[in-house]
């Protein structure tokens, strides 16, 4: 069969780590098994995984998110992490930064640098990176509303120091449609948000070559309490979305989609966040083929990144939460992920101390190094089970999409957008999230020490403390570089993004990064921005 | 199922209340809605009357609302760390107001930091994990305890 030549070559053509492929026994193993024409891993329709050799060439990349405190402090973690070998940098945001607000903004008061690292202008982001080579580092930056000046900054840096931006190398996760679905952090309304989602795929398209300008996630939206089911479909709809809206801006599919990349989130259940995975890819692959015409194979090998489920994680004997992550992450690994995050057993209690944090990294490094189960791609393809299950999610999804691309007249972008208007997405969340708590009272779900096998909730887990005296010292900061900046100049910036900002055939990128340089914060910079674009509250419905 | 069931023996011993209306409000940044909203319908279905207020509240400007919408309780949640900040600020708020409403705060909250926000003058706390009885007993005691 030619499939199965063709994977024989790229298998043959692909790197292979070092270890024996083998059992504990010494059986030896195949890259992958099935019965003569079963689909195979890196072949369309990518049930079985992106690539041939899966986690032959390459084990996942096991990257942390982290983040606190000011820039130094964040700063001093990631040369820590670079010192012990790794390579890829993460970094949370504090609530103020990800809304694009300053940290002297009357409503970041009490959470400066508390869930994230305070950002307020190029001077932090200066800091933040201070002595790494951003040319030799994957940075992987989690904000959305803010995420094109925020991406400015990093460019910004870039330049600064000498590092070309061809040689930038990371993901940002510019995926504004799940905010007003599921984590809420929007500024703007949404139609011109993705118009800067739009401008940053632009931009990162002619001049990051590298780089990953959205990370479409399905994470928050399991999170705020959605089934799997409709974690897949809505997430695989703002693809699509996204997918319309850069080809409406003028972009071919072939040239933006090869960077497109998803982050889902790995729950409890374990089967079915396998078949969840594995039905993302082949119906990713479909759409991508047959609705918007897409040929490179890279456009059509959906990748993606995952995080155990923070909300099946219970505050009432922490520590069994070790067991419940190294599930979720076994999940995952066996749903083919590319790139996983841990979460930590203290995490329903507040952010990771340094001891949780590395239990979460060592859970990750069992499953690879120990469990054996890296070593077959897709192990449970072909039991009748999990195909079923994979069958009936791909199912549930194309009767969501049928119905966005109802509402949406054909348009899967319009379609989202009706549905984000008329609170669609969060009714249909905020559903099963009660219908899920319904399961909990009644005992229908028992959730082992919460509402089950409670005796033995003694344990007092060490919690990580953020020092307030980080707002005062971030507060000092921005003062400092206010005080010290082209005041002219920044007046300059601020008028050019709102001239900008009203001709919506300009890329607002160039301003941004002008403005980044001119050491605007990034409050100014979205105040510029929403004095055209307006901002979004939705409606309050329960 | 089994908190209607108790609602109504309570209404059996005792003479009709008036129900107790409950504001439930995020406060600050934070967008982690999902408590929030099933809380409102657990409240919604154990009788209370629930204004849900929603995201981006400011301790002023759910002073106002307590103001406009005459409420036995008002229940916040958070869960980015700003608790000993906002829950504070909330009750100074309502107190500049003229208002001594007893404020429940929900969400991610330490045990450690519960006696800190009771000193402060927060009513109860429900952690995660908070069963809906849980929910339910705790906005009832503290409109019970509400000075009229």
């Amino acid at each position: 069969m030619a499939d199965r030549r063709r994977w024989q070559e790229e298998l043959d053509r692909s790197p292979v780590r070092g270890v024996p492929f083998e059992t504990m026994s010494g059986i030896p193993l195949d890259p992958v098994y099935g019965p003569d024409g079963a689909e195979l891993p890196g072949q369309f329709p990518f049930t079985r995984g992106p690539y041939a050799s899966m986690y032959r060439s390459r084990l996942w990349t096991m990257r942390q998110f982290a983040g606190f405190g000011t820039a130094e402090d964040t700063n001093h973690r990631f040369k820590q992490l670079l010192r012990s070998g790794g390579n890829g940098l993460s970094t949370a945001f504090d609530m103020p930064t990800l809304l694009g607000r300053d940290s002297d903004d009357p409503l970041a008061r009490g959470e400066v640098g508390r869930a994230g690292v305070a950002l307020d202008t190029l001077a932090d982001m200066e800091t933040l990176f201070e002595g790494i080579d951003l040319g030799a580092v994957t940075t992987s930056m989690t904000i959305n509303s803010a995420a094109a000046p925020v991406m400015a900054m990093y460019v910004s840096v870039a330049d600064e120091t000498g590092v070309p931006r061809t040689a930038l190398d990371g993901t940002i996760q510019n995926d504004i449609l799940k905010e007003y679905q599921a984590q809420k952090e929007y500024v703007f309304p949404p139609r011109p948000s993705v118009r800067l989602v739009t401008d940053l795929v632009r931009f990162a398209t002619a001049e990051l070559p590298r780089w990953h300008p959205v990370s479409v996630s399905g994470y928050h939206i399991r999170e705020a309490g959605s089934t799997a089911a409709q974690e897949l479909a809505f997430t695989l709809a703002n693809g699509f979305a996204y997918v319309e809206a850069a080809t409406a801006a003028g972009l071919a599919v072939d040239e933006f989609a090869p960077r497109l990349s998803f982050f889902f989130n790995a729950h409890i259940d374990f089967f079915e966040e396998i078949a969840k995975c594995r039905a993302a890819r082949r119906i990713y692959a479909r759409w991508m083929r047959d609705r918007y015409l897409a040929s490179d194979p890279r456009s059509l090998a959906l990748r993606f990144h995952a995080q155990t489920a923070g909300v099946s994680l219970t505050a009432q004997q922490a520590e069994v939460n070790l067991a419940r992550v190294a599930i979720e992450a076994l999940a995952a690994v066996l749903g083919g992920t590319q790139s996983l995050h841990t979460d930590s057993y203290d995490e329903a209690l507040a952010l990771p101390t340094e001891k949780a944090a590395r239990l979460a990294l060592r859970t990750q490094q069992v499953i690879a190094e120990e469990t054996g189960v890296v070593h077959v791609a897709d192990p449970l393809g072909g039991s009748w089970y999990v195909e079923e299950l994979t069958d009936e999610l791909e199912r549930r999804a194309e009767e969501v999409f049928s119905h966005l691309l109802d509402v949406g007249e054909g348009s899967m972008l319009e379609g989202v957008l009706a549905c984000i208007e008329d609170g669609w997405f969060c009714a249909e969340i905020a559903d099963s999230a009660y219908r899920f708590q319904c399961k909990i009272a009644s005992k229908q779900w028992v959730q082992v020490g919460v509402n089950g096998y409670t005796e033995g909730d003694d344990d007092r887990t060490e919690l990580l403390y953020i020092d307030p005296a980080v707002e005062t010292r971030q507060l000092a900061k921005l003062a400092a570089v206010k005080q010290a900046r082209d005041d002219d100049a920044v007046r300059r910036c601020l008028g050019r993004l709102a001239r900008e900002a009203a001709d919506p055939t300009a890329n607002l990128m160039p301003a941004l990064i002008d403005a980044a340089k001119a050491h605007v914060t990034v409050g100014e910079t979205m105040r510029a921005l929403s004095s055209v674009f307006g901002t979004w509250s939705e409606r309050a419905l329960a | 199922m089994t908190g209607q069931v108790r609602a109504g023996r309570a209404l059996a011993r005792r003479p009709p209340e008036p129900p107790v209306r409950v504001l439930l409000a995020k406060v600050g940044l934070d967008g982690h809605d999902r408590g929030l909203r099933v809380v409102a319908r657990v409240l919604r279905d154990h009788g209370f009357e629930v204004v849900f207020a929603g995201l981006r509240q400011t301790p002023e400007s759910i002073a106002a609302a307590v103001v406009q919408e005459d409420v036995d309780v008002v229940g916040v949640s958070m869960h980015n760390g700003a608790h000993l900040t906002l829950a504070p600020a909330v009750i100074r708020a309502l107190h500049d107001a003229g208002l001594t409403t007893p404020v429940v705060v929900g969400g991610i909250v330490p045990d450690l930091d519960v006696p800190r926000l009771e000193q402060a003058g927060v009513a109860a706390v429900l952690g995660p994990g908070a069963s809906n009885e849980q929910v339910v007993e705790a906005v009832r005691g503290a409109a019970r305890r509400r000075t009229p």
